[in-house]
């Protein structure tokens, strides 16, 4: 038992940290994603990182840096289906059957992957007619269409990779959340630092102290949260996988959107204009709160494993 | 990172699961709560057992009876005791848990020879006497007074919410011995024998209707200068060693606890909004474990928990609460008795945002130490 970052790890972070931070500036970030910032990805190995030996672990150290960034694009998608399928990849996980569908990055995306109960299918992004773009999507980096009627794609795996890409989507969005939550501190406490009213800086006041200490608390404990799924994952039966992968992903979800908030708060009228980056964090928490299972859905998941 | 125990870890974990199946069915019941000398023998009686199965202090040296054990052991001991449902540590708490860590990094040769191996056979009892009636929060403004004399300070004042005072045989004092300096750097920690003359004990009730904590009138008690624990003056720094043990490590055994009380709350939650809180608080406190796993790794790499540690009892206190309240919600009236565990535990648990720092004082310290941000006010003198 060692849940410390081993050397490697930190390395890993460490260099993806930095990547972000001098190639993912906010001014690039708020142009969206496009064909270069996947191919900055990928040469990096974002996508292909387990193929390349490593696991889920560090799989999701690296989400949590580009959660840091919140970096655009359907990373996870294109992350799940390496080596299954080639370029950008976004998905939809359990559609429901004749619904209308909404997908995210239909335009940059070359392949769809549908996720049901039974396995996974691909739909090429070409063989979708009618897409209808929504006008002002909430996230303004995360472009969405509605798709009415969804062609049967290919089915090119079973349950098993389903249910394994459903857990896996799980923890790496977790693990974007929470590094999601932590940049969302560290604007913050920056800004609480820096302004100053009644002739001190606004840290000082306690309002605002117990509101960050709140949010470094909150991070902190949904990190332990979802790097334990993570090496549940690499290593299952260490603990029990789905009741650790729910309490990580409803932890990492609220640390993500609470603590958006609270950087908006502290903020003030500046963290209400759509120039500054809070709203950006915030709509984005609010969007991945809906991917691979809603909170309740894992409420209910761990309830029924008590 | 890494969350399987070792070859090791498991074999003790087998040890120590195939003792505790041969030593709980012995054990007598637990007594009633209010039966004090009836508590005191049944804990420190606990605390001998452990001993001799070589089980107390798992992380204690060798020296002074513990084991020496390895930080995964220790979390081993605590999963195994609490699934196990083994007595807490009780009247045991201040001494095992942050008394004797205490003296283990401060304390004189002669001071831990006295009582370290004493704490862990439970032939002594500690208090804490830091509060006072006027510093509680404010601890650093304590106006116990010491006066040197010759060999001993002599020592008159009043603490309060002494936890375990009426049946202590030793307490953590803490006095003032400079009242000219700015307050934190006139302080100094005593060990005060609780026999002394001039040492007046009276119990408090609690919302529990329980006598739990006292009163401690201390007038010209006369406490000898080798039980003093750091320099004299120097009371504030060996006062935040045993604060740093008694908010981010004390605790950790109950919260434990408290997981496996929320599943057992678990089959007697049918309203799907409560199930969902249910696993909440569930999710939260698994991942309280994990982060106690993260801080002693990171404990056993750089010697200290880190910043971990002190988001701990702020977050386990959050849960527990919200925990409590579960319970109240899904209990009818009829079980409103103080003496059904459920209704006992809640009133318990209120005081874990109050007590060893109130969660006010924690989010200030988060806010000061782990984000660098600045106090409200400068430090200030000695009322
Ligand atoms: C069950 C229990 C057992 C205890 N056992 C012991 C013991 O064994 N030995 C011992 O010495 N003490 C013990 N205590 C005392 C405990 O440490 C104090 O109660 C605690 O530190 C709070 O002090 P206080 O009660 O004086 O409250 P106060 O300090 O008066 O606080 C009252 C309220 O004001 C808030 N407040 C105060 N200052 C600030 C600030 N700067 N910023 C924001 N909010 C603030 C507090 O958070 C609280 O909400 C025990 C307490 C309890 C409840």
């Amino acid at each position: 038992m060692n849940f410390d970052l081993s050397e490697d790890q930190l390395a890993l972070r460490d260099g993806i940290r930095a990547l972000c931070r001098g190639r993912f500036t906010s001014e690039r970030i708020r142009k969206g994603f496009d064909q270069a910032m996947h191919e900055e990805l990928e040469s990096t190995g974002v996508f292909s990182l387990r193929a390349d030996g490593f696991g889920w672990a560090e799989a999701a150290i690296t989400f949590e840096e580009l959660g840091r960034a919140v970096v655009p694009g359907p990373l996870v998608w294109t992350h799940l289906a390496h080596g299954v399928a080639d370029g950008t990849i976004s998905g939809l996980a359990r559609p429901e059957p004749g619904a209308a569908a909404f997908i995210e990055h239909l335009v940059t995306a070359d392949v769809i992957a549908v996720l049901d109960d039974d396995g996974v299918s691909l739909v090429p992004t070409d063989a979708i007619r009618e897409a209808a773009a929504l006008d002002w999507p909430l996230d303004p980096l995360t472009p969405v269409h509605r798709v009415e009627a969804l062609p049967a794609g290919e089915r090119v795996a079973g349950a098993d990779v389903a249910a394994m890409w459903r857990r896996g989507g799980g923890v790496l969005t977790a693990a974007f959340q929470i590094g999601m939550a932590q940049a969302c501190t560290d604007a913050a406490t920056e800004y609480a630092l820096a302004r100053r009213q009644f002739d001190r800086p606004i840290g000082s006041f306690q309002a605002v102290k117990h509101l960050l200490a709140d949010m470094v608390v909150r991070a902190e404990v949904a990190r332990a949260a979802v790097h334990a799924a993570a090496v549940t994952l690499d290593d299952p039966g260490v603990c029990d996988l789905d009741r650790v992968l729910a309490g990580a992903r409803l932890l990492a979800a609220e640390a993500a959107l609470k603590n958006a908030k609270s950087s908006m708060q502290v903020h003030g009228g500046m963290g209400f204009t759509w120039e500054s980056d809070v709203h950006l964090f915030l709509k984005r928490a609010w969007v991945l709160n809906t991917a691979f299972g809603s909170a309740n859905e894992h409420a209910d998941a761990l309830a029924a494993r008590l | 990172m890494d969350l399987r125990y070792s070859e090791t870890d498991e074999a003790f974990r087998a040890e120590l699961r195939a003792w505790l199946a041969r030593a709980l069915p012995d054990l007598p019941s637990p007594p009633a709560r209010d039966d004090w000398p009836a508590r005191v023998r049944f804990d420190t009686n606990w605390q001998r057992f452990l001993y001799d199965a070589g089980y107390a202090g798992i992380s204690w040296p060798k020296e002074y009876g513990g084991r020496d054990a390895s930080p995964s052991e220790q979390l081993v001991f605590l999963e195994e005791t609490t699934r196990a449902r083994a007595p807490y540590v009780g009247v045991n708490f201040v001494g095992t848990l942050h008394c004797g860590p205490t003296l283990i990094a401060e304390g004189s040769d002669a001071q831990k020879t006295a009582h370290l191996p004493k704490i862990l056979k439970g032939e002594e009892v500690w208090c804490q006497c830091f509060s006072e009636p006027d510093a509680g929060s404010d601890l650093a403004g304590l106006r116990t007074r010491a006066e040197r004399d010759g060999d001993h300070y002599v020592v008159t004042g009043q603490k309060v919410w002494c936890s375990f005072g009426h049946i202590g045989d030793f307490g953590e004092l803490l006095v003032r011995t400079d009242p000219d300096v700015p307050k934190h750097r006139g302080i100094t920690w005593l060990i005060l024998p609780m026999d002394l003359p001039g040492i007046d004990v009276r119990p408090i009730e609690t919302v529990l209707g329980s006598s739990e904590f006292c009163e401690v009138f201390l007038d010209e008690v006369r406490v000898p200068v080798e039980n003093r624990v750091g320099d004299e003056n120097d009371g504030w720094r060996v006062t935040n060693v045993t604060l740093s043990f008694e908010r981010g490590t004390a605790f950790v055994s109950e919260m434990v606890d408290a997981l496996r009380m929320a599943e057992e709350l678990a089959p007697d939650v049918h309203d799907p909004t409560e199930r969902r809180e249910l696993a909440h608080v569930v999710a939260e406190l698994d991942a309280l474990w994990a982060l106690t796993k993260r801080n002693v790794s990171q404990a056993a790499r750089d010697g200290s928990p880190g910043q971990g540690a002190f988001m701990l009892k702020l977050a386990y206190s959050e849960a527990r609460d919200r925990l409590g309240e579960l319970c109240m919600r899904v209990l009818d009236r009829a079980a409103f008795d103080v003496h059904d565990e459920r209704v006992e535990e809640r009133l318990r648990t209120l005081s874990i945002p109050i007590a060893a720092g109130t969660s006010q004082i924690q989010r200030n310290i988060i806010g000061e130490r782990v984000l660098g941000l600045p106090k409200e006010q400068p430090w200030a003198k000695v009322p």
